[in-house]
């Protein structure tokens, strides 16, 4: 079983479904509404697969393919998943058929084409979470542009045009930095050691020697402002809340539950390795803007009238914990982040579903149209309510640990950060409770009186998503033994490439690898010699 | 079966009232009414019968090995961290227990009679189960992050609780606030664990406690005093405390039982869990004195003047529980606790009798439209006197052995100007106390006729409830009337008498059992710690837990004496004041004699110093202005401007390339390919050199 390519065909199945969906005749529906259960949830059962084999002993790549893709350019087809990418695939595979269930009854306009995007969103996330080459992690990364761009704009509410247009705008502007950042490491690395190559592990295992200080930093910067963007970072966040709301209800839980999370998880994947020096002197830059992102996501959220716009900027305060985690530098402030990047979806999928039946109802996400839905919906009020408090960080559901984590970690590196951070905690019960309120308590109106309660299926759609958060609120270890290896990876060679050293919590041994494993391989992410 | 391994066990006293709330939340409408009720109460007699069995395990053993900690798994692993769900079976958990589980059943009992009929009895059963268990879960825990669960599961069902009737716009708004002053709290509670982290590597009890001793000034302090922070935010402290008079919205079980007797005392509960890190850092425990003795005097002066019976009772909750922080602030921790238990069983009867005497008068709230019950609501105004007595501190009902006892410690320790102010709250405890009891059950009969001023329809909230009278059938399919606001606040006219042509009554046996208990303990409670030789049972029980501290004691039985004389006289002096005032009632409703008494003062008391006032125009004010700067100003205009901005320059400048600039994206998207599909042949050309 160990020769089966699970990776490329965890990849290749969402392609297969968005090919066969075009083939199937657009008076046949049901065909294809058939075909995207089917494709998607064949992806989702190989990603169980990959979960269950994923072993935490080994604190390298799995699963690695690498075969010739385009030997002119030096950059081949290489895949392999580690604790960092995991739960993001994990996420991806679960999110795209909760979307797709979520949209059967609404949108109805094209069932089809609207199927085969949401397949090829699927195959780009995956992609971008499983390549280890630059230049194939880049043509997944713009890949992904194409079907987001056309789910907001074919499928959006009254302003998806101009929403469209500006998340295309804005994502094309960062990649582009992004992509020339990516040749030019890669030629420096040719014009240095003769080798002209994409591989990430090779790249990483010299850049950290191999560049002078001041081009790593240009270097990192240009990444930085692809990943910024995306996360999105205050001020580079404006497309989010237009993105967010113009878009489909699928189309933002996606968006919300794992594009935003491509940049932190650049940050993480790239620019730690590629970029040491750089992520270790600018960790202060990028904590503040983290922490920026909480305070101001959480303040300007209280302020919206719009609902789903409010969930939107949450997403932003959130991200912000992320950011906060990752660049703490600390492994527990890792812990913490990318358990948020697993969280997240989970909890703001759940919020933008229920929000989404919301709209289906009342074809508006102004707050003034609603109140007092409490009493005519009383079991869509419950999944709001557990959705919510998952998001607000109530321990015993996932979000609180996520959080709790992260601040952990940097209130050991970098105190005033993790106490302006904290801060958030309260900031985030104003702006979800008293949406709530409005929302769900007073009186009702005379249309809010006769809302409809969740059917059986929108019951089955956000529930799956609220049980994880619980169980990974009560059994985080489930996430955080098998991210962990791979963190402690990465904080030991930030470590080994550079003079940083990670602050630890009082008494604790320094952050190691697993015995047997020398620096020398770490550094080179378990390449073996040339 | 050991002792030990009954205590290992521990873990199923929360766990009753937790697998009742999931069965409630699920089934609920299908085990309907009553027997939701009697499943949740059900659950609650067992959990402390179990209770009780803990206490018996822990008696049998030898008072240092009067400590038991179980691990059911790891909870939390996360680098070197380990956050077990754990139980600690100790004397002080063990204590709350019996508390939470003892008063708790009462109470539930008691919402059995008062919410009958309710449309969503099965789930305030639920949430009433939740949060036993959650408190359950913080006081058994033997870790912080575990108890923080339990603190943020209370303060969500706290929550749920206020705003249980959800339709009325003071319910919703009540149980916001509630949470939101929590969650202020709640970040110095997690401030706090993040320091134990960095400084000790560990959020256990036992390890942080050992350390703390050996810790820095600095950091003990820090610790103590973050944990403070959340001990004020949940019990209700200088400056947190407005949220508790806001919690008086939910139904008056919920008062009762979270908002007296239970949650708000998780203060102290943590401050004595934590009292290594009190011991070792006497700044910290000099503010928690500080804090406390002057909450329990400007809570007392708060409540004098409230027309309103719960309001009354939640200012005096908070004034008591001021007393209880200022025990703590003088390491007197055992008179801390034991004036949480005598506290929990006469506020609780207070509590229960005031929403008996509510239901009695259809929901009306207003003392001034009272007087006079005593004969009508015979058992309930006998229980409430019993408990009046009780809170006065008048021998030797139970209040005034454990006020005794705090007072004492402060004395003792030497914080003579926390003692000042304690005794002369024990003034205004006397006066509000007195007030409420003879505005309520003696003087003039005021429930009959409506007041004069009421009729003349200038009262606000009358009106507004006049104008947005309800459709019929709404109150029956609610429960309850979502346009009448039962809150009387300070300045408001006389509220007009509810009854529709019939007087007030006596509540059904479910309700009054539980007062009359109640009552039964607020009399003999302070037979738990009679400072007599041999008759210190709560002393000896606890001394385990507090077996490093040296807890102020009284040398002499003569100094003793002398201290409790001076604290009862200025109570009685209380009493003896406002028995003057109100024996007599209110010959006119809208005038309260000692408002008139008190002149200019009167407002200032009443609005309790504006400050809730203050901080609602500050926040409706500046600081909403402050936010909506931020929205519209800098994040629309400046930040999104500066994108379109951009935009607009780009497209003016391309005027020129109009046929490019075509606004189809789908040109664009083909533009990006060519382009790209340029980048890869200029690379491909480039490799192929």
């Amino acid at each position: 079983m160990s020769d089966f390519p699970i990776l490329t065909a965890i990849i290749a199945t969402p392609l297969i479904g968005a090919v066969v969906v075009m083939l199937i005749p657009a008076r046949r529906p049901e065909l294809v509404k058939a075909a995207g259960y089917a494709f998607t949830a064949a992806t989702l059962g190989l990603t169980c697969w990959l979960l269950a084999n994923f072993s935490t002993k080994n604190v390298f790549f799995q699963f690695v393919e690498n075969r010739p893709w385009f030997p002119g350019l030096g950059s081949r087809y290489i895949v392999g998943v580690d604790g960092i990418s995991l739960f993001m695939v994990v996420a991806t595979a679960l999110l795209i058929p909760v979307g797709l269930v979520a949209s059967e009854r609404y949108p109805t306009e094209r069932p089809r084409s609207f199927t085969a995007w949401f397949l090829l969103l699927e195959f780009s996330l995956l992609g971008i979470f499983l390549s280890l080459d630059l230049i194939m992690f880049f043509v997944f990364w713009e890949i992904l542009l194409v079907p987001m761009y056309f789910l907001i704009q074919g499928w959006g509410h009254e302003r998806r045009q101009y929403a469209a247009l500006k998340f295309f705008l804005f994502t094309a502007a960062g990649s582009a930095l992004m992509l020339a950042c990516t040749l030019i490491l890669g030629f420096l690395h040719e014009s240095s050691t003769g080798v002209l190559t994409f591989d990430y592990r090779v790249l990483a295992a010299w850049s950290f020697h191999g560049l002078a200080g001041t081009t790593e930093t240009l270097l990192f910067l240009g990444f930085m402002a692809a990943f910024a963007i995306k996360i999105p970072l205050v001020p580079v966040h404006t497309w989010l809340p237009d993105a967010h709301t113009e878009a489909p209800t699928a189309g933002s839980v996606v968006l919300a539950g794992v594009i935003i999370k491509m940049g932190a998880y650049g940050f993480l994947r790239f620019s730690f390795e590629l970029f040491p020096h750089a992520s270790v002197d600018l960790a202060p830059l990028l904590l503040t803007l983290g922490v920026i992102g909480i305070l101001y996501g959480a303040i300007v959220a209280a302020m919206q009238k719009n609902l789903k716009r409010i969930i939107a900027y949450s997403s932003i305060a959130h991200m912000g914990f992320v950011v906060v985690g990752i660049f703490s530098l600390t492994l527990l402030g890792l812990d913490g982040a990318v358990f948020t990047m697993l969280s997240h979806p989970l909890t703001t999928g759940a919020l933008f579903l229920l929000v989404g039946m919301l709209y289906e109802r009342r074809h508006t996400y102004d707050l003034a149209d609603y109140g007092g839905i409490w009493r005519s919906a009383p079991v869509l009020t419950g999944l709001f309510l557990l959705a919510m408090f998952a998001g607000i960080g109530l321990p015993g559901l996932s979000g609180f640990i996520g959080e709790f984590l992260s601040l952990a970690g940097t209130f050991v590196s970098r105190r005033p950060w993790a106490i302006a951070g904290a801060a958030g905690v309260i900031f985030a019960a104003v702006y979800m409770l008293w949406a709530f309120q409005r929302a769900f308590m007073g009186k009702p109106s005379e249309s809010t009186l006769s809302l409809r309660d969740v059917s059986v299926r929108e019951v089955a759609v956000v529930a799956p998503l609220l049980i994880l958060s619980l169980f990974l609120g009560l059994y985080p270890r489930a996430a955080i033994d098998r991210v962990e290896p791979s963190l402690k990876r990465s904080i030991v060679n930030l470590e080994l490439k550079t003079n940083f050293h990670e602050k630890r919590p009082h008494g604790y041994a320094k952050t190691a690898l697993p015995p047997g494993v020398t620096a020398d391989q770490s550094i080179r992410l378990g390449l073996g010699n040339p | 079966m050991s002792a030990n391994d009954l205590l290992g066990l521990a873990g199923i006293v929360p766990l009753l009232p937790l697998v009742g709330a999931v069965v409630l939340m699920l089934g609920g409408r299908r085990i309907g009414q009553p027997r939701a009720g009697w499943l949740a109460t059900g659950l609650m007699v067992v959990a402390f019968a179990w209770s009780v069995v803990l206490l018996a395990a822990l008696l049998s053993l030898p008072p240092d090995a009067r400590s038991h900690a179980s691990v059911i798994f790891t909870w939390l692993p996360a680098d070197q961290l380990r956050v077990n769900v754990g139980f600690l079976a100790d004397p002080l958990s063990v204590t709350w227990c019996l508390l939470v589980t003892g008063v708790g059943s009462l109470i539930h009992l008691y919402a059995i009679g008062y919410m009958r009929g309710d449309p969503n009895f099965p789930r305030f059963f639920a949430y009433f189960n939740l949060f036993a268990g959650s408190m359950l879960v913080l006081v058994l825990a033997n870790n912080y992050l575990f108890t923080f669960l339990g603190w943020e599961g209370v303060g969500l069902c706290s929550y749920l609780l206020i705003s249980y009737w959800f339709e009325r716009n003071t319910a919703a708004l009540g149980g916001k606030k509630a949470f939101i002053y929590n969650r202020v709290g709640d970040f110095g509670f997690m401030l706090a664990m993040f320091l134990l982290i960095a400084k000790f590597g560990t959020l256990d009890y036992g390890a942080t406690g050992h350390a703390a001793a050996h810790a820095s000034g600095s950091v003990t302090t820090a610790v103590a005093l973050l944990l403070f922070l959340g001990c004020v935010g949940k019990s209700a402290q200088i400056p947190l405390f407005p949220w508790l008079t806001d919690a008086m919205e939910g139904p008056t079980p919920v008062s009762a039982l979270i908002h007296a007797a239970t949650m708000v005392t998780a203060g102290v509960f943590l401050v004595c869990r934590a009292h290594p890190f009190f011991d070792a850092s006497p700044a910290a425990s000099t503010v928690v004195a500080w804090i406390g003795a002057s909450t329990a005097l400007l809570a007392g002066t708060m409540a004098v003047l409230q027309p309103d019976i719960k309001r009354v009772l939640a200012y005096s909750t908070i004034s008591q529980l001021g007393y209880m922080f200022l025990a703590l602030g003088a390491h007197a921790y055992t008179a801390a606790i034991f004036l949480v238990l005598a506290h929990a069983f006469y506020k609780g009867c207070l509590f229960l009798g005031a929403g008996s005497v509510i239901h009695g008068n259809d929901e009306n709230q207003d003392m001034r439209t009272m007087g006079r019950l005593r004969a009508l609501l015979p058992i309930t105004s006998a229980g409430m006197i019993v408990a009046w007595l009780a809170i006065a501190g008048v021998p030797p009902f139970a209040g005034f052995w454990a006020k005794d006892a705090v007072l004492e410690g402060a004395y003792l320790n030497h914080d003579y100007g926390v003692w000042v102010l304690g005794v002369l709250a024990t003034v205004m405890t006397g006066l509000y106390m007195t007030r409420l009891v003879f505005l309520t059950f003696f003087g003039n009969e005021r429930f009959g006729a409506a007041p004069a001023t009421a009729a003349a329809g200038t009262e606000p909230a009358a009106t507004e409830a006049a104008v947005g009278a309800t459709e019929p059938g709404v109150e029956a399919e609610l429960g309850y009337d979502p346009d009448y606001f039962p809150t009387v606040v300070y300045g408001e006219p006389p509220r007009a008498p509810r009854l529709h042509g019939h007087e007030p009554h006596e509540s059904p046996w479910l309700m009054t059992v539980p007062i009359a208990l109640l009552a039964a303990l607020a009399v003999v409670g302070g037979l738990l710690n009679v400072p007599l030789k041999g008759w210190t049972w709560l002393d000896q029980w606890l001394a385990p837990v507090f077996r490093d501290v040296v807890q102020p004691s009284a040398e002499s039985f003569r100094g003793a004496a002398a201290l409790s004389a001076v604290a009862f006289g200025l109570g009685a002096l209380g009493i003896l004041a406002a028995y003057l005032a109100y024996r007599r009632g209110l010959p006119d409703p809208a005038v309260d004699p000692l408002g008139e008494r008190l002149g200019p003062a009167a407002p200032v008391l009443g609005h309790a110093y504006y400050y809730d006032d203050t901080i609602s125009d500050a926040v409706d004010g500046p600081v909403r202005a402050g936010a909506d700067f931020l929205d519209r100003d800098v994040d629309q205009a400046v930040i999104d401007g500066a994108v379109n901005g951009t935009a607009r320059v780009v497209r003016d400048a391309a005027v020129g390339l109009r046929h490019v600039q075509s606004g189809f994206v789908r040109r664009y998207a083909v533009g990006i390919a060519l382009g790209t599909a340029a980048v890869l042949l200029f690379l491909l050309a480039y490799a192929g050199r």
